[in-house]
């Protein structure tokens, strides 16, 4: 953390290591997802495990993450088209894609949850309510013909929004547990009231019309010659280009007054008043923007997977999201990133270990937290201008 | 009405059965330094706090510039161009040099989610701005991390922090600056030296206002224009620093606290 001197000498193409870094993992996620039988599975994991412990020991992590912020943008578009290729090679398996647009919407609602744990240091223990709360929008609204399809996702994203107003007096006028116990009793409530409420199907659920784009109904499966191709490839590039704009807003709130403001209130609302910021606004906003992109993934993740129950929205999900922010490294998108994959991807792909795979799972999250409190890759310093060399 | 830019009229602090501040009444003139001193829990820090909004005063008023202020909020105070350092430095640790100056800086910025998020011409400009200033101050009271701004404050040891504090407080161009025990840990030539660029920095600007809360006499003696000295929340003694260091009440009550 304190060694920020930059190297003396630059190497020609300083991206260079990243860009590996970026390739090799294309790679490897198509090998864990391709992988079918246990030992592959497991192999694949140890060969994960040893490798980042070698890349933290021997200071690479270190020298991707400087040569990164060098050239964010340039590696920033070679992750999006590395996961575009992933996807296009993938795009035969139902499974595969189902799987990676999970992550992707897992990682949107995680970024949603950072801007409200990670930055501004509000805890939200009712995660899934919101993410539920688009995706019974979108089942909702997607029986109303004249609603385009997009609309919808917003839809969701304002509903999300909207339920949530009446927490903002806990959050507002509390601080720390009290806020923390009320949004779990919330998420206990919404779960309750999914359950009892007849047209919204009751326990049983409700179905989800597909994603429609400029006519072109989700449902479908793209062909292309003879190739094979999933329905999912519709909703994969959705997310992914979901995840990329959310990202990139992300990004800026980060490096706006409102994300230094933010910042200033978790970490010393007494001083932040002190200097004219509204510690209220603040979390208002915070709160509000987070259960918006809360609720707009939770509705294209309704869609996509056409069949939504009271129970996929439980407080256990809640936390699950929780643990990939905490997991990620507070505030730090990319390692929201890693986090989610890891979350998603492990209890499915270790399914042939049935009842031990939870505790597989556990026990690699309290590896990786005894080992990186801070989370996979701990949040950066901010940096308002990365495209920039040098300050004048 | 009175001319004065800052007054206190009898306030009282009370935390329960101990009363902070007791019949508190004090002006402060503008350009002026006024020194506040007083044995340890005399009041000098709740002044501050009561004054910055951080407590409502339990009865009294307090005026700035002609306006009523008692119980007004941190930030409206702040707005009316009263900023502050902390006893306990509060910077944010994990953050970096810019990052904590420029938190100083709130005042003309734009607030809405479109100019932060989308359309963020006017924004780039101000970051630069600001950054440019909190580069400058930093250069001023401290020359060698200028070249590192980007460094984590909390690598930072004790007297570089005080120095970024005050650095976030003078940023905003306040009229008021509060300095609660600022030169804490300093050698006395780092003190000396730190007096020196605050003072240069308000020879820049206009009329800056300071009240400094302070232990070490030398300090005082040197930069205040009046000094008020409390002890166990009440004004002992007013005057210059010559006047009260020979009041014999502030004798007693420096040596009774010792
Ligand atoms: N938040 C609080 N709650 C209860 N008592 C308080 C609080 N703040 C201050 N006090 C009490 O008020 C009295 C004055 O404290 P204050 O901090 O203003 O003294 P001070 O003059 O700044 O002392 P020092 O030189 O030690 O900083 C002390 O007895 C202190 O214990
Ligand atoms: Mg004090």
């Amino acid at each position: 953390m304190t060694d920020i001197s930059l190297p003396q000498s630059q190497p020609s193409r300083p991206w260079i290591s990243a860009a590996a870094v970026i390739v090799a993992s294309g790679l490897y996620s198509w090998a864990l997802l391709m992988a079918e039988e246990t030992w592959q599975v497991l192999s694949l994991l140890v060969l994960a495990v040893v490798a980042t412990g070698v890349a933290i020991k021997t200071g690479f992590v270190r020298r991707v993450e400087r040569d990164w912020a060098a050239s964010e943008t340039r590696l920033n578009r070679l992750a999006f088209a590395v996961l575009i290729a992933l996807i296009l090679v993938l795009s035969g398996s139902h499974f595969a894609l189902l799987m990676i647009s999970t992550v992707l919407l897992y990682f949107v609602a995680s970024l949603g949850l950072n801007i409200q744990f990670g930055f501004t240091g509000l805890v939200n223990f009712a995660g899934a309510a919101f993410f539920g709360a688009g995706a019974y929008t979108a089942a909702v609204l997607g029986n109303v013909l004249v609603i385009p399809p997009l609309l919808i996702l917003l839809a969701g994203g304002l509903v999300a929004m909207a339920i949530s107003l009446p927490l903002l007096i806990p959050i507002v006028r509390t601080t720390g547990h009290y806020a923390a116990v009320v949004t779990i009793a919330f998420g206990v409530l919404f779960r309750t009231f999914l359950e009892v409420n007849e047209i919204l199907g009751g326990p049983q659920g409700l179905m989800v019309n597909s994603m429609k784009l400029f006519g072109w109904d989700f449902y479908n499966a793209p062909s292309l010659g003879n190739l094979e191709i999933s329905f999912y490839l519709n909703y994969a590039l959705l997310a992914a280009g979901l995840a990329a704009l959310v990202f990139a807003l992300f990004r800026r709130l980060e490096r706006s007054w409102i994300g230094l403001h933010m910042d200033a209130v978790r970490l010393d609302e007494t001083a932040a008043a002190c200097f004219g910021i509204s510690v209220k606004r603040t979390k208002i906003l915070a709160f509000l923007l987070g259960n918006v992109i809360l609720g707009v993934s939770g509705a294209l993740y309704g869609m996509m997977i056409s069949f939504i129950a009271p129970a996929s929205f439980t407080f256990s999900d809640s936390l699950l999201l929780v643990s990939i922010v905490l997991l990620g490294g507070l505030g730090s998108p990319w390692g929201g990133a890693i986090a989610a994959a890891i979350v998603v991807l492990l209890p499915e792909k270790l399914q042939l270990l049935q009842e031990y795979r939870f505790l597989l799972f556990s026990i690699l999250v309290m590896l990786v937290l005894l080992f990186r409190p801070e989370g996979i890759l701990p949040r950066h310093l901010r940096n308002f201008f990365p495209n920039r060399r040098t300050d004048a | 009405m009175t001319g004065h830019l800052l007054e206190f009229r009898n306030v009282v602090k009370r935390f329960g059965g101990v009363t902070a501040l007791d019949d508190f009444s004090m002006t402060l003139d503008q350009s002026e330094i006024l020194g506040l001193i007083g044995p340890n829990g005399s009041g000098k820090t709740t002044s501050f706090n009561v004054l910055t909004g951080i407590y409502g005063p339990t009865e009294g008023q307090v005026f700035f510039e002609g306006q009523e202020i008692t119980g007004a909020d941190p930030r409206a105070v702040y707005e009316a161009g009263i900023v502050r350092t902390f006893q306990r430095s509060r910077l944010c640790l994990s953050l970096s040099i810019y990052d904590n100056i420029m938190i100083g800086d709130t005042s003309r910025l734009v607030r809405g989610l479109w100019s932060n998020l989308i359309s963020r011409r006017r924004l780039e400009e101000q970051l630069d701005m600001t950054r440019r200033q909190a580069r400058d101050l930093v250069a001023t009271f401290s020359g060698h991390l200028a070249d590192r701004m980007d460094q984590p404050v909390g690598a930072l040891p004790m007297i570089e922090r005080r120095r970024i504090e005050i650095c976030r407080a003078l940023i905003s161009g306040p009229r008021l600056l509060l300095l609660d025990e600022p030169s804490a840990g300093m050698t006395h030539d780092e003190t000396h030296q730190l007096m020196d660029d605050i003072l240069d920095v308000r020879a820049r600007g206009e009329g800056l206002s300071i009240i400094i809360v302070e232990h070490e006499m030398g300090v005082i003696e040197r930069i205040t224009d009046r000094c008020i000295v409390l002890s166990y929340g009440r004004k002992i003694a007013e005057g210059t620093y010559a006047e009260v260091a020979a009041d014999s009440e502030v004798q007693n009550a420096y040596l009774g606290a010792d």
